[in-house]
């Protein structure tokens, strides 16, 4: 059997422990798909694969059991999944170009979730039609507000939605459930003075929890959708962190130029012998410094004044790479 | 008499009015509701026709104009007080029918409880006109129709009822005619009611004390999480409480402020030395129920409640007001039957 398992691999197929055996890797963007497409993976299982689904971290999924020889026939019957979830592709009829740049995933936000401040999926969609197909090794997550159930702060970049809350003090009776509620499920930003409340503009994370709460419509959320973008969290075994924050009440095209300016700095900067050209981006930033990273990304971008960027970031974490003690 | 106005008629006449009065309806708030990108229709003052939300069921009721959520009485410093000022101007109110019969349960509080007047009340009051918003059908959780408010038949200056680019009005105030005569053209019109809800309430005629010990209110204690949204949306509560706020520059000085309670939410009846009257939710709920359809009925002869229906609209918690309302009566039947 002769297999170009590079070939293989950038095509999003599985090297697999079964000799002879791959799995095929979809995408789901922002974690959202169609029952239709859901049913013709579901067809592609039973006849090519070994009849199981497997769900992956990152809202994909991926179908074990398929026979090398099948994938050509397993790339045309993706085409029609392909194309319903609007990824990039190079070739009709080839599968996925490319599996080095991640699913872009989500929580459910704003379609769904009564806390999210944003439509996740449609970012995450409007990312992946941005930055995919590549090779480089990125991981994008969005989530819909600091709660991060999409775990964004293990991802290279994670942003997290954000609403500015505006005040009615008109609409104000003072029943304090906005400062009970963000003292509870959030900071404690709110206080009491003279019978209407006072935010800590500082503290405010923009979760809005105070609106969500607020039985009179004295808080709302902003017209604008904000986000705070957190920078190079990951797992794996030399120094497991997360990502720290590089930028409160960003924009969106801000955000989606900072990402793509990613690239660009990683083709330039990665290791020439990284096993398999993957190399986290994080660990490349431990190598040139944050700022030569900063200036590479920040490349062309204009923040909107209300805008806030951390001068420079320390990450965190164990290094594995200089001691496994536990004491 | 009835007038018929296409649309840029009736926004001639909405144009005219405005010159006048101040026009307060309800508006579309595109993005203000609880969740992101979601809109709330409650009320505001309006300059044009187009402003004005004729389809939808407000989410907020038209009472903040009367009742404002909160409002500076006065100012006062030293020996001297300054009542606040008020827009002198008159007011147009559009409204739908039930809240046309809630404004009678305001005003019995306000205006007729007692011997004293509400000075800060009346005067807003006093300035106030109704328009009726007739009702094409019945909207989610309205009960209007068991509760007798689904039509008003009088006490409105004028009707409107759209039907596609027609507007059907019905000009009950003399001085009004005159302008739906100039832009329009002579029908009979008759504003649309509701004649039949999806949803029935079968009110107990009287409540045996024993109910206020009753299981039925235990359920309320562990559902609902006293975040008064109830009492905030409907359009006969009247329950305020008064702020002194002394100003922090200066602290001979200062304002009393009036602002909106809800007999859920904590603090509602707290008392002098730490007492709480109803701490648990079920309590609380037992209070509000009974006073919409018991307690007030003994005292003025008619119910405070009417079916509008907004407080199953915004609970969190999908708790009904009818539903316990029903739960109510059958309670009471069965206490009925238990002693015959």
């Amino acid at each position: 059997m002769d297999v170009n398992m590079k070939k293989l691999k950038k095509n999003a197929f599985r090297n697999s422990k079964v000799r002879g055996e791959t799995a095929s890797r979809i995408r789901i963007p922002g974690g959202v798909i169609n029952a239709k497409s859901m049913a013709k993976i579901a067809e592609i299982a039973e006849n090519y694969g070994n009849g199981t689904i497997f769900v992956t971290n990152r809202q994909g999924v991926e179908l074990p059991g398929i026979k090398m020889e099948d994938i050509p026939v397993v790339n045309l019957a993706l085409q029609e999944i392909i194309d319903d979830s609007g990824v990039n592709q190079e070739e009709r009829g080839q599968g996925y170009p490319a599996a080095g740049t991640r699913n872009v995933a989500a929580c459910p936000g704003a379609r769904l979730c009564p806390f999210g401040c944003y439509d996740t999926t449609a970012f995450a969609r409007k990312m992946d039609k941005a930055i995919f197909p590549n090779n480089l090794h990125f991981k994008v997550a969005f989530t819909g507000c600091s709660n991060d159930c999409a775990k964004v702060r293990m991802n290279d970049f994670g942003i997290i939605g954000m609403t500015e809350p505006q005040y009615d003090k008109d609409r104000c009776v003072g029943c304090e459930q906005c400062v009970k509620y963000c003292q509870k499920r959030s900071v404690g930003a709110l206080s009491m003075v003279n019978g209407k409340v006072v935010r800590d503009t500082d503290l405010c994370i923009g979760c809005g929890v105070c609106v969500a709460y607020c039985p009179t419509r004295a808080w709302t959320r902003s017209k604008e959708h904000y986000f705070r973008l957190v920078l190079l969290g990951r797992t794996g075994k030399q120094n497991p962190r997360l990502a720290e924050d590089f930028i409160k009440w960003a924009d969106e095209e801000s955000i989606l130029k900072i990402v793509k300016n990613a690239y660009a700095y990683v083709e330039e900067y990665i290791d020439p012998n990284a096993i398999e050209g993957k190399e986290h981006v994080g660990y490349i930033v431990d190598r040139t410094g944050f700022d030569e990273f900063a200036k590479w990304v920040m490349e062309g971008v204009e923040l909107p004044e209300k805008a806030e960027v951390t001068s420079r970031i320390y990450w965190g974490g164990k290094r594995y790479d200089r001691s496994n003690n536990l004491k | 008499m009835g007038y018929v106005l296409k649309k840029e008629a009736f926004d001639q006449v909405i144009r005219e009015l405005g010159k006048t009065y101040r026009i307060y309806a309800p508006v579309v708030k595109t993005g203000e509701g609880r969740f992101t990108d979601v809109d709330v229709v409650r009320y505001d003052f309006v300059g044009s026709a187009e402003e004005i939300e004729l389809d939808k069921k407000s989410d907020y009721a038209f009472k903040e104009l009367l009742t404002p959520l909160s409002e500076t009485l006065f100012y006062f410093t030293e020996n001297a007080v300054k009542e606040a000022d008020k827009d002198p101007r008159e007011a147009l109110v559009f409204l739908r029918s039930c809240d046309l019969h809630a404004v009678k349960r305001l005003d019995q509080i306000y205006l007729a409880n007692g011997r004293e007047q509400d000075p800060f009340y009346k005067r807003v009051r006093d300035q106030l006109h109704f328009v009726l918003i007739g009702c094409a059908g019945s909207f989610d959780n309205c009960f209007c129709v068991d509760m007798g408010t689904n039509r008003s038949e009088s006490g409105y200056v004028f009707s409107v009822d759209r039907s596609g680019e027609d507007y059907f009005c019905d000009v009950k105030e003399d001085a009004f005619r005159a302008l739906f005569a100039a832009e329009g053209a002579e029908a009979d019109v008759t504003p649309r009611y509701v004649t039949e809800n999806p949803v029935h309430v079968s009110v107990p005629e009287t409540v045996p004390v024993s109910i206020y010990k009753h299981e039925l209110w235990d359920e309320y204690t562990a559902r609902c999480i006293n975040c008064g949204r109830c009492n905030f949306v409907c359009p006969t509560c009247t329950c305020y409480t008064m702020q002194d706020v002394f100003y922090t520059d200066n602290g001979r000085v200062g304002e009393r402020r009036r602002v909106g309670a809800s007999c859920m939410v904590d603090g509602y009846t707290n008392v002098a030395g730490g007492g709480q009257y109803r701490r648990t939710n079920g309590e609380r709920m037992r209070f509000k129920v009974l006073h919409k359809i018991h307690d007030f009925r003994k005292r003025f002869g008619y119910d405070m409640c009417v079916g509008c229906g907004r407080c199953d609209d915004v609970c969190p918690e999908y708790i009904s007001f009818s539903a316990c309302i029903n739960k109510v009566e059958k309670a009471v039947r069965e206490e009925a039957a238990d002693h015959e």
